[in-house]
């Protein structure tokens, strides 16, 4: 029970997480109402977060921690502190009022809403997670997660293109500050030896390396709360429905940066780079966005220049640093929340209601809607720090924390004196822009608003003014966060000092504030100010633009479309690189010999001439068999080196790739070895150079051995474990049982592949039944043949058809011989499915494609099926019966006559193999051979009719 | 690869090392130069030869990296060879007629959609290319 209530945290997210996935399907049940269920999620968040303030005041550590990734050092850790749970009720809190005025800010039936609720919904939990979090990773994580939401809210009319636009943008650039935050978060945890974040924080570690990282750290914090340079994406974000912007844009997600910048302040706040970044960027953006709020004629981005001057204001206040200074900014925070929330509901109220947000338009609204406007004046006066709003006491206590915070607090002062006179002149023009009677202007009708609309709006208000005349409310909490980096005045958070420096800045603000007010409006009805043409970001679109251009001409250079200019490169690299290094490393060849045996050098004699004589072969058939005859003469070479196994498989393919290059090659014309562009001087030395490299690879990589083969010791466990002499079969079925199960399934996909672009419409599907089974094409049977099933063949060969005859069955159970006996003797699985293989290649050349549709009448996909479930459940049972996937089991009996009987349970898995190879090779007969024996037929008879 | 990249490894030459055989090393090199020449083809029967070829050479090179002796079965008399990059080689023997079968049904695709066995260039790429000229004309 020592977590108490906390330990609730968990499920709590994970709650969050339910209800962004049902979402959808709630709303297709109660429409835009679902919005006004799933408040109740925020609202119990917020009753919960109340219900441990006392926790959070008594200094008393709480955690939660779930293990998540233990070999990154991973863990979902909640913490809850002051901080967490100003964050926490401020985000919850205001959730729940975005969440019931959403109800309504949607017309019944929009197509959005669904996404936009389940958005939203994950958003919450997305951002209570990162509050929450105490692991610097997971922070990191849920950090880039509101990204993505936020991202997806923008571009929630998807139609639009400004609305993707604008949603990339803010991804784009949030994202690559959350990427610079994560290399600053690695090197932090990585200097502080943990990644827990109050571990840090109680324990800072210091040096040049955490310098940086601190730095990083910022420049994430910066780009979330659009602090310059990173501020143009703010306003563009405005594409968001009004109360998601209200949310993420203005209430929370911007928030992050300055959660951030709150999190670490006690522990970094004197690193040489803190202050100067922060009050330098903060300070210009708070003047900046002011003054661009001033010349916006949308209310919208009117508040939206707001939301970025204000950030500014809260991130130079967090950048001072001192307990005070903190706690004004807390208080700031929560001020502005608040009041800019409300202010967001207010113009989504009058853009619902009359269809416009230009001021310029608007008038006679605050006649027409006058508690609309006193709520609306209300949060304005908490904006421009006006009694007795919560906004003119944390401003108040922003002024006395700079006057003694040095020479730094002083330019901060500054800052922040003429920041807010600007604040004032714009929430002036905000209330005068959306309320005033203005002459010569159309009154626009106003609809009625909805209480679920309103009803949030007062209830901010109301609290701004609460928190602002009773300030102690708020104080306990925020001076138990800002003790953490030292000691704050007594009553820093009061509605009254007596007649001090700070009344007397906000004053000075008020006045000169209007002052500002009046004269920009004449300036603006002289025309002498234009309304802002281009957005801003003009730096980003720029930079984007040329990447992009970039991204396209080097694609365009390296990529030209021309097979052999992308294989050419590929090897030249190959020779760079690998090639160079190999040369430049002055590695040897150890120990030279001329040859193991000098028959050997006959044998190599015999394959380099039928490789050469490949390469100047000018006719398909002929380099076919040339290539063939190399394969056959280095399964020679696999046989003097003491590999059986390779020798037989060699041939064994080597036959059947020869049928299978034949087969096509008779569908091709006699110059298919035809180049419009032949080999020049280029090529030939390209591929001289590679030769070359590989023979000096090939010198020096026996030299380079320095232990002893892994295979040395596994003579014994083969036998012992699994059940084989045959140590390379072992080593397939057993060791390397995994390596060989992706290599049938490769067979599986060549196979499939093959049908695929010989047959395009079915890839599955056995070879021609003959006409009297299944009505094939309708050829007629030149002379009955005794010795085969089917009767069909244009021209025979009486000899073939014996010989077939009299072998095919031997054939085949010379295979099941060759695959069982594949564990202690030379054979397998491969070998085995490739004999048989070759006696259905042998009854399709003698009887045609019926033949071997009646030899071998199954759907090839049953065949490589059954033989991928085999291997499969092979290497699955041996962890069913409690060992490793792929282990073996050796089962022994003596049967009476037939003498000692084993049984190798791996000899399941190359049953599997064995097939996958005959599915493979039955694929190629079928598709090659008699796939394209139809495809002729059919182009003869198309010929034939015209 | 490091290992004969750092020099000190090379230096002393390590109580496993193997003894390189020429002849097998000037077959793997000329294997590979005639596979290459073939390959660098937009001719797909000839890239098919050129893989073929390839596929040899690479097969020996992976048999040069393990002891020679008897065939690995236990029982034989005297010093066994090196079992896995036979193993090695008997899964890449089967591989290469796998995309060899595939790389024929591609030849023989392309041929009845163009009546040509050679590749044309890639449209997309292509396409690339002469949209970022467009772009970059019109800067």
């Amino acid at each position: 029970m020592s977590q108490g209530l906390f330990s609730l945290a968990g499920p709590l997210l994970l709650a969050y997480l339910a209800g962004a996935v049902f979402a959808p399907t709630l709303n297709r049940l109660f429409g835009r109402s679902t919005l006004l269920i799933l408040a109740a999620l925020p609202a119990a968040t917020t009753v919960w977060a109340i219900a441990l303030l006392p926790a959070a005041l008594d200094g008393r550590y709480r955690q939660v921690s779930i293990e998540w990734v233990p070999t990154l050092d991973l863990t979902i850790d909640l913490r809850w502190d002051a901080l967490a749970a100003v964050m926490t009720i401020v985000i919850a809190g205001i959730g729940t009022l975005v969440m019931i005025y959403s109800a309504r800010y949607f017309p019944p039936g929009d197509d959005g809403a669904a996404r936009y609720t389940g958005s939203l919904v994950a958003f919450a939990g997305t951002m209570l997670g990162l509050v929450l979090a105490d692991n610097l990773i997971l922070l990191v994580i849920c950090w880039e997660l509101t990204g993505l939401l936020s991202y997806l809210l923008i571009a929630l009319r998807a139609g639009k293109q400004s609305a993707r636009k604008a949603a990339s943008q803010a991804f784009v650039v949030t994202t690559a500050g959350g990427l610079a935050m994560l290399i600053g978060a690695v090197m932090l945890g990585h200097a502080a030896g943990t990644f827990t974040l109050s571990e840090i924080i109680a324990a800072p570690p210091s040096g040049g390396a955490v310098t940086a990282a601190v730095l990083l750290l910022l420049v994430g914090g910066l780009s979330k709360s659009a602090i310059f340079p990173f501020q143009f994406w703010l306003p563009g974000a405005m594409a968001a429905p009004t109360p998601a912007s209200a949310y993420l844009h203005a209430a929370t997600m911007v928030k992050a940066g300055l959660y951030l910048f709150a999190r670490f302040a006690p522990a970094f706040a004197t690193i040489a780079v803190w202050q100067p970044v922060l009050i330098a960027l903060g300070g210009f953006t708070l003047l900046y966005g002011a003054f661009q709020a001033l010349r916006q004629r949308d209310l919208k981005l009117l508040l939206a220049y707001g939301t970025v001057s204000q950030l500014g204001l809260m991130t130079l206040l967090f950048g001072v640093g001192t307990a005070d200074a903190l706690l004004a900014g807390l208080a700031m925070l929560i001020a502005h929340a608040a009041f800019k929330a409300a202010l967001f509901f207010i113009v989504g109220i009058i853009d619902t209601g009359t269809g416009t947000r230009d001021l310029t338009k608007l008038t006679g609204l605050g006649r027409q809607k006058p508690a609309l406007f006193v709520a609306a004046v209300l949060a304005a006066a908490s904006m421009a720090g006006i009694p007795p709003m919560i906004g003119f006491v944390a401003k108040e206590a922003g002024y006395a924390a700079l006057l003694d915070a040095g020479t730094a607090g002083t330019l901060a002062l500054i800052l922040m004196a003429i920041g807010s006179a600007l604040t004032v002149a714009y929430s002036v023009r905000f209330i005068w822009g959306a309320f005033a009677d203005k002459p010569g202007v159309t009154t626009p009708p106003c609809s009625p608003t909805s209480r679920f609309m309103f009803a949030p709006v007062i209830g901010l208000v109301t609290l701004g003014t609460v928190f602002g005349l009773l300030p102690w409310l708020v104080a306990p909490i925020l001076e138990s966060y800002a003790e953490t980096a030292g000691h704050t005045h007594e009553g820093a958070l009061a509605l009254w000092h007596g007649i001090t420096l700070p009344l007397v800045l906000s004053v000075l603000a008020w006045v000169v504030g209007a002052g500002i007010f009046l004269v920009q409006r004449r300036r603006e009805q002289a025309g002498d100010i234009t309304v802002p043409g281009n957005e801003p970001g003009t730096v980003y679109r720029g930079f984007t633009r040329r990447l992009e251009m970039f991204a396209g001409r080097f694609t365009a250079l390296t990529h030209r479309g021309s097979l052999p200019v992308s294989l050419g490169s590929i090897l030249v690299v190959l020779l760079i690189f690998p090639g160079g290094m190999l040369a430049f490393s002055g590695a040897g060849p150890a120990d030279v010999i001329w040859w193991n045996d000098p028959s050997e050098l006959v044998i190599v004699l015999v394959v380099l001439a039928l490789a050469i004589a490949t390469t100047r072969s000018k006719r398909g058939i002929t380099a076919v068999l040339l290539v063939g005859g190399v394969g056959y003469a280095i399964s020679v070479l696999f046989i003097m080196r003491g590999a059986p196994d390779l020798a037989l498989t060699q041939i064994l393919v080597e036959t059947i790739t020869l049928v299978a290059a034949l087969l096509v090659l008779r569908q091709l014309p006699d110059t298919a070895l035809y180049e419009a562009r032949p080999g020049n001087g280029v090529r030939l030395a390209l591929a001289i150079a590679v030769g070359a490299l590989m023979t000096a690879l090939a010198l020096i990589l026996p030299g380079a051995r320095t232990v002893e083969p892994v295979s040395a010791g596994m003579a014994g466990p083969a036998v012992d474990f699994g059940g084989g002499k045959n140590i390379v079969n072992v080593v397939l079925v057993d060791i390397r049982g995994w390596d060989t199960f992706g290599e049938i399934l490769v067979l599986v996909a060549a196979a499939t592949g093959v049908a695929s672009l010989v047959f395009l419409h079915r890839r599955t599907g056995a070879a021609p039944r003959k006409p009297s089974v299944a009505a094939g094409y309708q050829a007629k049977p030149n002379q009955p043949s005794p010795w085969l099933t089917t009767n069909w063949m244009p021209r025979r060969s009486l000899l073939l058809e014996v010989v077939t005859r009299l072998i095919f069955q031997t054939v085949v159970i010379f295979s099941v011989y060759v695959l069982f006996a594949g564990h202690d003797a030379p054979g397998g699985g491969f070998a085995g499915g490739l004999i048989v293989g070759l006696a259905l290649t042998l009854r399709y050349i003698a009887g045609g494609a019926f033949e071997l549709g009646e030899a071998a009448p199954w759907d090839v996909g049953l065949v490589l099926g059954s033989g991928l479930i085999l291997a499969v459940g092979t290497a699955t049972g041996g962890l069913l019966f409690g060992g490793d996937v792929l282990q073996s089991t050796i089962l022994k009996a003596h049967i009476p006559l037939l003498g000692d009987f084993k049984f190798v349970t791996s000899s399941l898995f190359d049953i599997g193999v064995y097939f996958v190879v005959i599915g493979l090779v039955l694929d190629v007969l079928r598709s090659l051979g008699a796939g394209l024996d139809r495809a002729a037929y059919l182009d003869q008879q198309l010929e034939a009719k015209r | 690869m490091s290992q004969f990249l750092s020099g000190s490894a090379v230096a002393e030459v390590s109580a496993h090392a193997l003894s390189s055989n020429v002849v097998i090393a000037v077959a793997i090199g000329v294997l590979f130069s005639c596979g290459v020449y073939l390959l660098v083809s937009k001719n797909l029967i000839r890239v098919l030869l050129g893989f073929l070829l390839v596929g040899h050479g690479t097969n020996l090179l992976l048999l040069s990296s393990g002891t020679l002796g008897k065939p690995p079965i236990v029982g034989e008399d005297g010093e066994l060879a090196d079992p896995l990059p036979q193993a090695f080689i008997l899964t890449s023997i089967v591989i290469t007629l796998a995309v060899v079968t595939f790389l024929l049904a591609m030849a023989y695709r392309n041929y009845r959609l163009t009546k040509d066995t050679e590749l044309d260039d890639d449209p997309d790429d292509v396409a690339v290319a002469a949209r970022t000229e467009a772009a970059g004309g019109g800067e």
